[in-house]
C-alpha cells in the first residue's frame, strides 16, 4: 500500500501520478471533511498558469485533480488525521466513522502542507484582544464560513496570502488601511502586489512594522514603525492607525511534526524534509511533496513536484530499487536554499533544482558548479526572495557524478 | 437569591475555598465578574508550587505555602490536574549570592522546608546541564514542583459544583449592603443574600473590603511579562531555575510547564491600573537577557507566545487573611501574590477553619462529598488500547480539531459540558488546550468557534474569544 497524508493539492497529484505508474493500493488520509486542502479556501484566480496554461481558481484547480481521482481505484479517507508515523512505515490514524486504525505501508508519501507563523512568535508588544488572525485564518471566515472578520483592517507581512486578503477584504467593504512589511522588499509575487493592492490603492509600506496592538475586547488600534537595517524599529517614527482588525502574514511555517516523530531529518532553513532529487526523505520509502517540503509562491510547481515524489513512490514499491548514493547539493552566493538537497546517482533523468535567493538583484548570473567548476548558467535580469526559481539541467552534464562531487547553485554579478 | 456564604472572586483561591466548604452542608455561591472563571492573575502566572524558604518565618505565607506544597500533588492526583514535582534551584553567581543562599536555607528550615540542601557546582550541572558555567553554588528544593494553574482552578470549580456551589459568571459585584444580619450583594441588577461574604477578588479584594466600610488594606498591582517557549524547547530546564530574588520579586525564572514548554519571566514593576495585561515595550528582550544569565542557550526563537499577569501585591508583603475588622462574617482572602497558586490548598483548609468559627451554626460535613471529578479523557496522553476504548464508547474522540496539541471534538464538547463549563475560545483552550500550541489557534479557531456555536446553541457570530466585545466574526459576507 501507498499511504500519501494529504489530499491538497500535493497529495491528490502525488497519487495520481502514482496511480498512473502501476500502483493500485493507493489510500490518501486527509483531515478536512473534503479533498483540496487549502485551495478550497482560495476563491480567487491565478491558479494553473504553469500547468494548466489557463488561469483558473483554487477550487477549480483542485477539482481537477479530485475528479480524475475518483476514475481511479485509489481510496480517499477523509475527516481523517493521522497522528503517528514510524520509520518502519506504520501509520496510526482516526476518525469518527472507522475509530483507531494501523496501517502499515509499502511507501508514503508526506504531503501535509505548511502552517501560518502566529502572532506569539513577533515581538508585538500591547493588549490581547480579539481581532488578530493570521490572513488564512481571515480567508476561512469570509470565504467558507461567509462572515466578516472586522470592517478597518491593517495587514502585517506582504506575503501572497496578505495581499490576496487585502484585495478580498477590501471587495467585501471593509478599508485595508496599509500592508506593512518588515523587510525592504515583500515576500509576495509581484503580480499580487499590482492586483492586490496598486490596483485598489492599498499603500505597501516597506521597512515597516506593527510594534504595538491596543483594545482590551476588540483591537481598537495598532502603533506602526519603520525599522533600521537591522530590522529594529526606529524611535520617533511610531503611527498609530486605528482599526479593528490585523491579519498576519508573516510567513509560512511547513507542517513537519509527523515527518519529525518519525525521526526524519529536516532542513533548518527549508524546515522541511532533507530530500534526494526523488523527494525520498532520510528515511527510505518515505517521500515527501508541496508545502510540507518547501513553501511554493504557484500551486503548479507543487503539482510538478507532487508528481515526481509520486513517481518515485511508485518505483520504490515496484522495484524497490534503493539508490543510496547521492551528491550534495549546497546554496552558494546569495542563495537562500535548494531542493533537492542531494542527487541520487547516478544521474538518469533530467534535474530541476528549485531555489530562492537572498535579497532583491538585477541583472545576474545564475551559475551551477560541480566542485567549483561552472557546468551551467543562465542570465536572469530580475532576482527576488518572493519568487521560488528553477534550473534545469540536462542529464549530461552530470555524467561520472560521484558521491564525492558537492553541486552548488550560486547568484553572481555580471 | 439567599446563601450561606458568597465567594466573591472565581479565580484558584476562590475556586479552591469553594470546593473545600462544599465539603459542609452550607450553601455556597460563587461570584465572577469576568465571562468566565479564572480570566486573571489565575490564567497568566508562572504556575510554580514553591517549596516554601521565601516567606519570612512565621508569615502567612510561610505557614501556608509549606502547607500547600505538600498538599498540592494529592490535590491535583483528585483533580486530574497536571502536576510535576520537578523541584526547584536558586543560582548563586558569587559569594554574595550564595550568602544569600545561605539565608534563604536557613529561612526554608525554619519554615520547615523538607529535603532543602545547598549543592554545588558539579551537582547543580547534573541536574541542570544547561546551567551557565557561571554559576558557583545553588539552594536545592526537590520538593517545589509545577502545575497547570488554570486547570487547576477550573477542576477545584467543578469539583464545587459538583458538590452543590453555584456560580454565576458576569456578576461585577458592585455594591454590599446590610440588611439585618444579612450581607446585600448586587452587581446593579441582582440581588444576593448571604450571611458570610469571602472576598478574594485578586486586585480588586480592597474595592470589594471597602464596599463594607474596610479600609485596612490597599492591593497595589504589579504586573509581569511572561514568554512561553516551544516545547521544542524543552530540554533547556527541568526545574524550576530561580536568580537570587531582589526587593520586586523572585527575579526571572526559567522553568518547564507541566505541558512540556518552557516559561520564562516574569518582569516585575508597579502599575496603576488593575487590569494591565499589556505587555509592554522593550520587556521581553530584558526578560529574555536576564534568563540567559543563567541558561546562557535559552532559545529564545522558539517563542510561541507571550502573556502579562498581575500581582495582587500589598504593602505588607504579606497575605491577608481573616474576619474584617468592621464584621467578623466578611472574611478577607487578600493580597494573594507569590506563593499564592501553591499555597492555595492551604488557604483553602485555612479559610475553611475561619468561616466554622464564625458561623452560626455547627458545619456538618456532607456524607457524599467527593474531593474528586470525573476523569478527564485526554486522547493526547493515552495508549493505543485506551484510545480506542475511548472512541468506542465516543467517536468525538476520534475527530482532530486542534492539530498541534491533539485535542479532539469529544474533549471540546466535554470542556462545554462540565459543571463550570467553558463559554469562549479561550475557555476551552485554558480547559483542554485546543489552540494553545505553536499555531496559537490559527486552525482550529474556527472550528471551536462551530463546536461552541452549535453546543451553546448561539448563532457563531456571537462566540468571542474571552467574553464581551471581544467577538471574532461580524456580519455576513455580501
Amino acid at each position: 500500500m501507498l499511504a500519501i497524508i494529504g489530499a491538497g493539492p500535493a497529495g491528490l497529484a502525488a497519487a495520481l501520478e502514482a496511480h498512473k505508474e502501476g500502483i493500485k493500493d493507493i489510500v490518501i488520509f486527509e483531515r478536512a471533511k473534503e479533498p483540496g486542502g487549502i485551495l478550497l479556501q482560495c476563491i480567487h484566480t491565478g491558479f494553473g498558469l504553469h500547468y494548466f496554461n489557463e488561469e483558473i481558481s483554487g477550487p477549480e484547480y483542485a477539482a481537477r485533480f479530485s475528479e480524475a481521482i475518483k476514475d481511479t481505484d485509489i481510496k480517499l479517507i477523509c475527516d481523517t488525521m493521522v497522528t503517528s508515523i514510524s520509520k518502519d512505515l506504520e501509520i496510526i490514524a482516526m476518525n469518527k466513522k472507522d475509530g483507531l486504525m494501523k496501517f502499515k505501508a509499502d511507501a508514503i508519501i508526506l504531503a501535509m502542507g505548511c502552517r501560518e507563523r502566529p502572532r506569539g512568535a513577533l515581538n508585538i508588544y500591547g493588549t490581547r484582544p480579539s481581532g488578530i488572525m493570521t490572513a488564512g485564518a481571515a480567508q476561512e471566515y469570509i470565504n467558507i464560513k461567509g462572515y466578516m472578520p472586522g470592517k478597518k483592517c491593517v495587514i502585517l507581512g506582504s506575503g501572497d496570502i496578505g495581499l490576496i486578503m487585502a484585495r478580498r477584504m477590501t471587495l467585501e467593504g471593509a478599508k485595508v488601511e496599509a500592508v506593512c512589511e518588515l523587510l525592504p522588499f515583500s515576500g509576495g509575487l509581484k503580480r499580487n502586489i499590482v492586483q492586490c493592492l496598486d490596483d485598489y490603492g492599498i499603500p505597501l509600506r516597506l521597512s515597516t512594522t506593527v510594534v504595538c496592538v491596543h483594545g482590551k475586547e476588540r483591537l481598537e488600534g495598532v502603533t506602526i514603525a519603520k525599522v533600521d537595517d537591522k530590522l529594529q524599529p526606529i524611535p520617533d517614527t511610531e503611527e498609530y492607525i486605528e482599526c479593528d482588525t490585523l491579519l498576519l502574514s508573516v510567513g509560512l511555517i511547513p507542517e513537519n511534526e509527523l515527518s519529525q516523530l518519525a525521526g526524519i531529518k529536516i532542513d533548518p532553513v527549508t524546515k522541511g524534509p532533507v530530500v534526494s532529487d526523488t523527494r525520498e526523505t532520510s528515511i527510505s520509502g518515505i517521500f515527501a511533496c508541496g508545502n510540507v517540503l518547501q513553501v511554493h509562491d504557484l500551486v503548479d510547481f507543487v503539482t510538478l513536484e507532487s508528481q515526481v515524489a509520486g513517481k518515485a513512490a511508485a518505483e520504490f514499491i515496484k522495484n524497490r530499487n534503493l539508490k543510496n548514493e547521492f551528491a550534495k547539493v549546497v546554496p552558494g552566493e546569495r542563495v537562500r536554499y535548494i531542493v533537492p538537497q542531494k542527487v541520487s546517482l547516478p544521474v538518469t533523468e533530467e534535474l530541476t533544482f528549485y531555489f530562492r535567493v537572498t535579497n532583491e538583484f538585477d541583472n545576474m548570473i545564475v551559475s551551477l558548479s560541480v566542485n567549483d567548476k561552472e557546468i551551467y548558467s543562465k542570465k536572469k535580469r530580475k532576482l527576488a526572495p518572493g519568487e521560488m526559481e528553477n534550473l534545469k539541467i540536462k542529464t549530461e552534464l552530470f555524467e561520472n557524478l560521484t558521491s564525492d562531487d558537492v553541486i552548488e547553485i550560486k547568484v553572481k554579478e555580471k | 437569591m439567599k446563601t450561606d456564604i458568597a465567594i466573591i472572586g472565581g479565580g484558584v483561591v476562590g475556586n479552591m475555598i469553594a470546593r473545600e466548604l462544599s465539603a459542609y452542608d452550607v450553601g455556597i455561591v460563587v461570584l465572577e465578574k469576568n465571562h468566565d472563571i479564572s480570566m486573571e492573575t489565575t490564567k497568566a502566572n508562572s504556575g510554580i508550587v514553591h517549596a516554601g524558604y521565601d516567606a519570612m518565618p512565621g508569615s502567612l505565607k510561610a505557614l501556608l505555602n509549606v502547607r500547600g506544597c505538600a498538599l498540592m500533588e494529592d490535590v491535583c492526583a483528585k483533580l486530574y490536574v497536571p502536576y510535576k514535582k520537578t523541584g526547584s534551584i536558586v543560582i548563586a553567581f558569587n559569594e554574595e549570592e550564595h550568602e544569600h543562599i545561605k539565608a534563604l536555607y536557613d529561612r526554608g528550615i525554619a519554615n520547615s522546608v523538607p529535603n532543602l540542601e545547598i549543592i554545588n557546582k558539579a551537582r547543580l550541572r547534573e541536574i541542570e546541564p544547561e546551567i551557565s558555567p557561571k554559576a558557583i553554588s545553588a539552594l536545592y528544593a526537590p520538593d517545589a514542583g509545577i502545575v497547570s494553574p488554570y486547570e487547576l482552578s477550573d477542576s477545584a470549580a467543578d469539583c464545587a459544583a459538583n458538590n452543590g456551589a453555584t456560580y454565576i459568571r458576569n456578576f461585577e459585584v458592585s455594591s454590599i449592603e446590610m440588611k439585618d444580619d444579612m450581607f446585600v450583594i448586587s452587581d446593579g441588577e441582582c440581588f444576593i443574600e448571604a450571611n458570610i461574604v469571602i472576598n478574594v477578588a485578586g486586585t480588586h479584594s480592597d474595592d470589594i473590603a471597602n464596599m463594607v466600610g474596610d479600609f485596612s488594606f490597599k492591593i497595589s498591582p504589579r504586573p509581569g511579562e511572561y514568554a512561553l517557549l516551544d516545547k521544542a524547547a524543552g530540554y533547556i530546564a527541568n526545574t524550576v531555575i530561580f536568580t537570587t530574588p531582589s526587593k520586586m520579586g523572585k527575579g526571572v525564572l526559567v522553568a518547564p510547564t507541566t505541558h512540556g514548554n518552557i516559561i520564562v519571566g516574569p518582569s516585575s514593576y508597579d502599575a496603576d491600573e488593575k487590569e494591565s495585561y499589556a505587555i509592554r515595550k522593550g520587556q521581553l528582550p530584558i526578560i529574555f537577557e536576564k534568563a540567559k544569565e543563567s541558561v546562557p542557550n535559552l532559545p529564545v526563537g522558539q517563542m510561541i507566545t507571550s502573556f502579562a499577569g498581575i500581582r495582587a501585591h500589598t504593602e505588607g508583603d504579606d497575605f491577608i487573611i481573616g474576619s474584617s475588622k468592621m464584621n467578623k462574617n466578611f472574611i478577607n482572602v487578600a493580597g494573594i501574590a507569590s506563593p499564592g497558586l501553591a499555597s492555595s490548598p492551604a488557604i483553602a483548609e485555612y479559610v475553611a477553619d475561619i468561616v466554622k468559627e464564625v458561623y452560626p451554626k455547627e458545619l456538618r460535613r456532607k456524607e457524599n462529598y467527593n474531593p474528586s471529578i470525573k476523569r478527564p479523557i485526554r486522547i493526547n496522553s493515552m495508549s493505543f488500547e485506551e484510545k480506542q476504548v475511548a472512541i468506542a464508547k465516543n467517536p468525538d474522540y476520534a475527530r482532530v480539531i486542534c492539530r498541534c496539541e491533539t485535542v479532539t471534538e469529544g474533549e471540546i464538547k466535554d470542556a462545554i459540558h462540565r459543571p463550570v463549563g467553558a463559554v469562549d475560545i479561550d475557555g476551552v483552550k485554558r480547559r483542554v488546550r485546543a489552540g494553545m500550541g505553536r499555531c496559537q489557534g490559527g486552525f482550529c479557531g474556527s472550528k471551536v468557534m462551530d463546536i461552541l456555536s452549535e453546543e451553546l446553541d448561539i448563532p457563531v457570530n456571537s462566540v468571542t474569544k474571552f467574553g464581551k466585545n471581544s467577538k471574532i466574526i461580524f456580519e455576513r459576507t455580501k
